[in-house]
C-alpha cells in the first residue's frame, strides 16, 4: 500500500493496481505488535530504519489521517554481562550515525518499569540497558487505511479479494499477471507479500532464501496505565491505549503457513512475562493471533530486482516488516519507477546471498533467540 | 502438534527442535564450486505451502535425529523415517 502511495506521489506514475487475497491491513500489518524504533546495529540497518521512523514522525500529517504515533521509549534489557558489551557497542553504533540511544542503568530502568523484578527466583537478572526515546507505538491498522486512503485519492486501484494465480512472462520478461478476475496487462510488477513471497517467487521460476515461519502476538485484559515504556528483551510488550498489554515473543521454530502458533511460544511469552513482572501474573488473557512472517538467514529484507525482467522484490521483511513500512514504501516505488535501487536500498539485494555481503541484523530484529535457519 | 518419534513413539513437540530441509548435500568439491553454487548450497531452502520434508531431533528424548515429512499449513504429519531406513516415499523421491 505504502508502494503504491509512494509510486503517484513521488514519481507521478498513476496506472497503479493493487492486487490482495484478502482485505488491506488484514495481513501483516494489523497483525503486529505496533512497535517502532530504528535501534539496530549495521550502518545500512540504521540508515534505512531510522529513514522509516522519520517518515513516520511526519505522517499522520502527510495522510491526513491520524496514525497514532506514540513515542514513549523503547527499553531493550540485558540478562548479561556479555550483552550489555553487544549493546554498547549497538549503542556506539547508532549514535556514530547521530540516532538517539542511551545505555541505562539498573536504577534507570528501575525509575523507568517500577514494576521490573531485578532478579528473579529462577537465576535471571538485569545487568542494564538501553533505550531509544523516539521510538514507541502506532496504531497499526492507520498505517494500512491512511495509505490506502491517501493512495485511492491519487488515483491508485486497490482491488481486494484478488488474488495472483499466475504470471505471463514472454522471453524472460513478465507480461501480465493472472487472477481469478482475469489478466492484468503489464510490463512493471512488484511482489511485496511477506510470508507468501517464496509461493509467488515460485510460480516465476525464482527461487528465494526465505522461510516463513508464524509470530505471533497476543493481548491482555485491559487495566490502568501501568507501562510507560515499550519492553523489549526476552519478550516485548507494552501497554495499548485502552489499557490491554500487547506482547509478542520469538517465531515458532519451524516452517508454517498456518496463520495461528504453537503452545511453545504462548507458555515460553507467560513465562518470560511473569518472570519480568510477577504482578501481571494475575492477568487473564484475551485474545492471541499469528501472522506468517518471511524470514531471510540474516534478519535483513531484500528491496531488489529480480532475475525476472519487470519483477521487482521486496521480501523477507520477517520480523520487522512493520517499523520499515515507509522506507519499503518509499525504496521500492523508487525501485519499481526508475528501475535503479534507492541509495538507502542498495545494500539489500538479493546477490548478497551469492557474495556473501550480509547484512546481519539477528541480534537486532527482537528475535535474538531463534533457532538458526541454517 | 505431536510428532511420532521412530524410536520413542508419539511425543509432544516441546521435546523436540526443528532442523530444517532434509537431505541437503554439500558439494563434493567446494573449492570447485561457484558463487552460485555455494550461496544456493548455504541459503537457498525449499519453503513450501504443503508437505515438507525435513529434519527434526527428538532433543529431550532418545537425542536421534530424523525425517518428516509434515503439512506446513495442516501440521498433519504424513510420515516420518529414521534417517538411515529407506521409506517408499524416500525412495520414490530419489
Amino acid at each position: 500500500m505504502a508502494t503504491a502511495y509512494y509510486l503517484t506521489r513521488n514519481h507521478g506514475i498513476r496506472s497503479v493496481a493493487v492486487l490482495e487475497k484478502g482485505w488491506i491491513g488484514g495481513g501483516n500489518t494489523g497483525r503486529n505488535t505496533a512497535i517502532v524504533r530504528s535501534n539496530y546495529l549495521t550502518i545500512p540497518s540504521i540508515r534505512f530504519y531510522d529513514f522509516s521512523l522519520c517518515l513516520y514522525e511526519g505522517l499522520s500529517r502527510e495522510l491526513g489521517f491520524n496514525i497514532m504515533l506514540s513515542q514513549r521509549g523503547v527499553v531493550t534489557l540485558a540478562f548479561s554481562r556479555h550483552q550489555l558489551r553487544l549493546m554498547n557497542r549497538r549503542v556506539n553504533a547508532l549514535r556514530h550515525l547521530k540516532v538517539d540511544s542511551e545505555i541505562l542503568t539498573v536504577p534507570q530502568i528501575k525509575r523507568l518499569l517500577p514494576l521490573l523484578s531485578e532478579r528473579s527466583a529462577a537465576g535471571r537478572q538485569i545487568f542494564g540497558g538501553f533505550i531509544q526515546r523516539r521510538g514507541g507505538v502506532i496504531r497499526h491498522d492507520a498505517v494500512a487505511w491512511g495509505y490506502a486512503r491517501a493512495a485511492d485519492a491519487q488515483g491508485v486501484d486497490i482491488i481486494q479479494e484478488c488474488e495472483v494465480t499466475g504470471f505471463r512472462k514472454v522471453n524472460g520478461a513478465v507480461t501480465g499477471v493472472e487472477t481469478p478476475r482475469g489478466v492484468i496487462s503489464t510490463t512493471r510488477v512488484g511482489l511485496a507479500v511477506a510470508g507468501s513471497s517464496s509461493i509467488l517467487a515460485a510460480k516465476l521460476g525464482i527461487d528465494l532464501p526465505i522461510t516463513s515461519m508464524a509470530l505471533q502476538a497476543m493481548v491482555s485484559e485491559p487495566v490502568k496505565p501501568v507501562l510507560d515504556v515499550v519492553l523489549d528483551g526476552a519478550l516485548y510488550v507494552s501497554q495499548s491505549d485502552r489499557g490491554e498489554l500487547v506482547m509478542g515473543g520469538g517465531t515458532d521454530v519451524y516452517i508454517s503457513y498456518a496463520q495461528r502458533s504453537g503452545i511453545q511460544r504462548v507458555e515460553d511469552n507467560m513465562a518470560a512475562l511473569i518472570d519480568l513482572f510477577p504482578a501481571f501474573g494475575r492477568l487473564r488473557f484475551m485474545r492471541q493471533w499469528a501472522g506468517l512472517v518471511d524470514l531471510t538467514p540474516d534478519a535483513s529484507p531484500i528491496i531488489d530486482a529480480s532475475p525476472i525482467g519487470g519483477v521487482c522484490l521486496s521480501c523477507g521483511w520477517g520480523t520487522y516488516g512493520f517499523k520499515a513500512i515507509p522506507a519499503g514504501g518509499v525504496t521500492f516505488a523508487h525501485l519499481l519507477a526508475t528501475g535503479t535501487s534507492h541509495p538507502l536500498a542498495r545494500p539489500f539485494t538479493l546477490d548478497r546471498f551469492r557474495t556473501g555481503a550480509l547484512i546481519d541484523e539477528g541480534g537486532s530484529s527482537g528475535m535474538d533467540d531463534r533457532e538458526p535457519l541454517l | 502438534m505431536r510428532i511420532p518419534c521412530p524410536y520413542c513413539g508419539v511425543r509432544d513437540v516441546l521435546e523436540f527442535t526443528w532442523g530444517g530441509q532434509a537431505d541437503i548435500a554439500r558439494p563434493a568439491d567446494p573449492a570447485a564450486c561457484s558463487a552460485e553454487e555455494w550461496g544456493a548450497y548455504l541459503f537457498i531452502r525449499q519453503n513450501p505451502k504443503g508437505v515438507h520434508h525435513e529434519r527434526w531431533c527428538h532433543t529431550y528424548g532418545c537425542g536421534q535425529w530424523f525425517s518428516v515429512w509434515r503439512d506446513t499449513l495442516t501440521h498433519v504429519i504424513e510420515e516420518v523415517d529414521a534417517i538411515h531406513t529407506q521409506s517408499t516415499r524416500f525412495a520414490q523421491s530419489r
